[in-house]
C-alpha cells in the first residue's frame, strides 16, 4: 500500500520548451507541464525548484510574471552544476519543478499605489522582471515606474530585446540602462549600478525594489540612503542555499528566518535586524 | 497503573512483538543501541543509547523518490509505502521530549509525509530514569526524569516494571499485554520517583539555567559577541554532535545514479560542516566560528523565537561525552549566558 500523504519534496514534470540566449552565460527557459500548463501559480518573486535527476536540485526565481497565463520562464546563469546541465539541454528537455516557494514581493498591497524604482545588476533582474511585467500589467494601480539596470557590458544585459521593444516604449516607464565599462556600440550610460542611481538622484517618493550581487546591493543601499529613502521604502531578495525549500532542511537562515520561507523577499528594515550573515 | 515482574518482561516483549516491531535499547559491544527485539535479547542496563532514538522517525538515510530517465523524458517513481505499527520501549524522557522538537519541524505545514507516516505508526513506551548521570541536564529544559512523557510510561525498580498509558496508541497497547500485567498502585513509583528527583538536585549540571535565552528573540544579543571565536576555536568541524544529538534535523538531498535510473534520497546533514552553505558564488558561513555558533544560535536563539521559547536541545549529555575536544552546550550556556 502507498503512503497516501501529499509530499511537497515529490516534484512535478516540467518540459523545456524555449531556450532564449540572453547572455554569454545566462539563458532564459521556458517550461511547461507535459500537457502544455503552467506547473503550478506564483506571486512575482516567489521561487521553483528545478532539478534534473542525478546532476540534482536547485532553487530559481521565477522570472515571468503571474499574469503570463502560458508558461513559466526562468533566466538562469551559468554558475555550479545545476546551471551548467541546464545550459547544455535542448528544447524538448524535461526537468522536475516543485513550487512555488517564498513569500514574493507584496505587489497587490504595499506596493499599490506606489511610485516603483527598480534597481538590478546583472542576473539580478531575474526577479525583478516578474515585479516589472506585473505592474506593466495592471499599470493603473501603480504609479511612476523608474527602472535602473546594469551589468558588466552590454552583452551582459538580460531580456535586452524585451527591455527596448517594450518596457522603453510604455507609457510613464523610464528605463536608466548602463554598463561597467565603455564599449563599442554603446552610446549610453558607463558606470556601476549604486553611483548611477546617486547621479539620477531620485524622490523619495518611491518604493525601491533592489537585486543583484551583494556588493551591488551594498553601495545602492548607501546610496538610496544618501537621497533620503527610509528603509521601510527598499526591498530586497535574497539567496541562500537551499535543498528542502520549505523551511526544514536548515541551511538557507538568516538568525531565525528561512529564506526559502520567510523570504527570499525582504524589506530592508527587517533584514537590517537580522545577523550580517549572508 | 499496571505492573508486571522483571521475569515476565521477556513474554511482555514477546507479545508485543507477535503483532508489532518491538526495539529495545541493548547492549552492544559500543554501547547499547536500540534493536529489534528477538527472543532472548536483554534490555540494557546502561542509562541511555549512544545514538537518539530520532532514526525512527528521521533515519540517517532514507530514499525519497525515483527518477527514469530516457532521452528527454523523466518519470517520477513515488516509492513511498505505507509503515507498519512499530514500537520503541525504554525511551528516557530527553529522548521523548526531543519528537516533540522534531514535530514541530516535520509536522508544520508543508507536513513532511515521511516523518509524518512513521510517526503515526511509531508507539513510544518511555522509561523513567532512576540513576541519572553527571552529564544529565534534562531539568534545565523543564523535563522530569522521573516521569517521561510518551505513549506509555515506565518506571523500573529491582522487581517490576509499571506500566501507565498517556495516550490511545498507549492503552490500546497496554490492551495487548493484559494479560501479563496486573493493577497496582502507584506508592512504589512516586517512591522511586523521589529518589530520582533528589538525585537530580545533586547533578553538577543541575544549576544550569537557559534564563539568559528566554523573553523574546534574542539574536542580536548574542550574535556579535566575541566568545564565539574563543568557543569554537579547537572545534575541528567533526559533525559528531550534530549526529548523536537527538534534536539536530538538518538534512541533504541528493542524487545516486543506480545505473537503472535515479534514486532522491534524503541524508542527515551538519550545519558544522563547510559545504553545507557553500553555493556556486560563495560561502555564507565560510568560518568555523560562523558555523559553530549557528548550531548553538539555532538550538538556544533562533529555534525559541519560531517555536514559543520551546529550546532545541533536551539535556541528553550526548554531545558531553561524545565530542573529541570536549566542548558542548552546557559550555556554551555558561559562557554566553554569563553564569558560572
Amino acid at each position: 500500500m502507498m503512503n497516501t500523504r501529499n509530499e511537497p519534496l515529490i516534484p512535478k514534470i516540467g518540459v523545456i520548451t524555449d531556450i532564449r540566449i540572453d547572455t554569454p552565460d545566462v539563458k532564459t527557459f521556458r517550461v511547461v507541464t507535459p500537457d502544455g500548463q503552467k506547473a503550478f501559480e506564483h506571486m512575482p518573486g516567489q521561487c521553483a525548484m528545478l532539478s534534473i535527476p542525478g546532476v540534482g536540485e536547485a532553487m530559481f526565481s521565477i522570472t515571468s510574471s503571474p499574469t503570463n497565463t502560458e508558461f513559466m520562464e526562468f533566466s538562469i546563469k551559468k554558475c555550479g552544476c545545476v546551471t551548467e546541465w541546464l545550459h547544455q539541454a535542448e528544447v524538448g528537455q524535461q526537468v522536475t519543478i516543485r513550487g512555488p516557494y517564498g513569500n514574493g514581493f507584496p505587489v497587490d498591497t504595499a506596493f499599490k499605489g506606489q511610485n516603483m524604482l527598480f534597481i538590478a545588476g546583472g542576473i539580478g533582474l531575474a526577479p525583478l522582471r516578474s515585479v516589472i511585467n506585473y505592474v506593466r500589467h495592471y499599470r493603473d494601480r501603480y504609479g511612476k515606474i523608474d527602472i535602473v539596470y546594469g551589468s558588466r557590458s552590454m552583452n551582459d544585459l538580460v531580456d535586452y530585446k524585451e527591455i527596448i521593444d517594450e518596457w522603453c516604449n510604455d507609457d510613464g516607464i523610464n528605463v536608466h540602462l548602463t554598463i561597467d565599462r565603455e564599449q563599442e556600440g554603446w552610446d549610453g550610460h558607463v558606470g556601476f549600478v549604486p553611483n548611477y542611481v546617486k547621479e539620477l538622484g531620485f524622490d523619495t517618493d518611491k518604493t525601491a525594489i533592489l537585486c543583484g550581487p551583494p556588493i551591488m546591493i551594498k553601495f545602492t543601499l548607501d546610496g538610496l540612503a544618501s537621497l533620503g529613502f527610509d528603509k521601510t521604502q527598499v526591498y530586497t531578495t535574497m539567496e541562500l542555499r537551499m535543498k528542502c525549500g520549505i523551511g526544514k532542511c536548515g541551511r538557507c537562515n538568516i538568525g531565525s528566518k528561512y529564506v526559502c520561507k520567510d523570504g527570499p523577499v525582504f524589506r530592508m528594515d527587517a533584514l537590517s535586524e537580522l545577523p550580517d550573515e549572508y | 497503573m499496571r505492573k508486571c515482574s522483571i521475569s515476565a518482561l521477556d513474554a511482555v516483549f514477546a507479545k508485543i512483538a507477535e503483532s508489532m516491531t518491538l526495539y529495545i535499547p541493548a547492549d552492544d559491544k559500543n554501547g547499547a543501541a536500540y534493536k529489534k527485539w528477538e527472543s532472548g535479547m536483554q534490555l540494557a542496563d546502561t542509562l541511555n543509547t549512544v545514538r537518539s532514538p530520532k532514526d525512527f522517525f528521521f533515519p540517517q538515510i532514507e530514499n525519497l523518490m525515483e527518477f527514469k530517465t530516457s532521452g528527454k523524458t523523466i518519470e517520477v517513481i513515488d516509492t513511498r509505502e505505507a509503515k507498519e505499527d512499530f514500537v520503541v520501549f525504554g525511551v528516557r524522557a530527553c529522548d521523548v521530549k526531543s519528537f516533540e522538537v522534531l514535530d514541530r519541524v516535520f509536522l508544520s505545514e508543508p507536513v513532511d509525509s515521511y516523518y509524518a507516516e512513521r510517526r503515526a505508526h511509531g508507539v513510544i513506551v518511555s522509561m523513567a530514569c532512576s540513576r541519572p548521570a553527571e552529564t544529565c541536564f534534562c531539568q534545565t529544559f523543564g523535563i522530569d526524569a522521573a516521569a517521561p512523557a510518551g505513549d506509555i510510561s515506565c518506571w523500573k525498580d529491582s522487581e517490576n516494571v509499571y506500566f501507565e498509558a498517556q495516550t490511545e496508541k498507549g492503552s490500546a497497547l497496554l490492551n495487548v499485554i493484559a494479560d501479563l500485567t496486573e493493577e497496582c498502585g502507584t506508592e512504589k513509583v512516586e517512591e522511586q520517583q523521589a529518589k530520582t528527583r533528589e538525585i537530580m538536585k545533586k547533578l553538577p549540571l543541575a544549576d544550569l539555567t537557559t534564563e539568559a535565552f528566554e523573553g523574546g528573540d534574542k539574536t542580536m544579543e548574542f550574535f556579535n559577541i566575541p566568545e564565539w571565536k574563543e568557543l569554537s576555536e579547537s572545534c575541528i568541524g567533526c559533525g559528531t554532535c550534530t549526529f548523536v544529538c537527538p534534536t539536530c534535523q538538518c538534512y541533504d538531498i541528493k542524487d545516486f545514479n543506480t545505473g537503472n535510473g535515479v534514486v532522491r534520497f534524503r541524508c542527515w546533514d551538519s550545519c558544522m560542516y563547510s559545504d553545507f552553505t557553500r553555493m556556486a558564488h560563495g560561502n555564507s558561513r565560510n568560518s568555523q566560528v560562523e558555523r559553530f555558533r549557528q548550531r548553538f544560535m539555532h538550538k538556544l536563539v533562533y529555534y525559541p523565537a519560531n517555536n514559543d521559547g520551546m529550546f532545541s536541545c533536551v539535556g541528553c549529555g550526548r554531545c558531553l561525552s561524545k565530542c573529541p575536544i570536549s566542548m558542548n552546550i552546557v559550555k556554551v550556556m555558561k559562557t554566553i549566558g554569563g553564569k558560572k
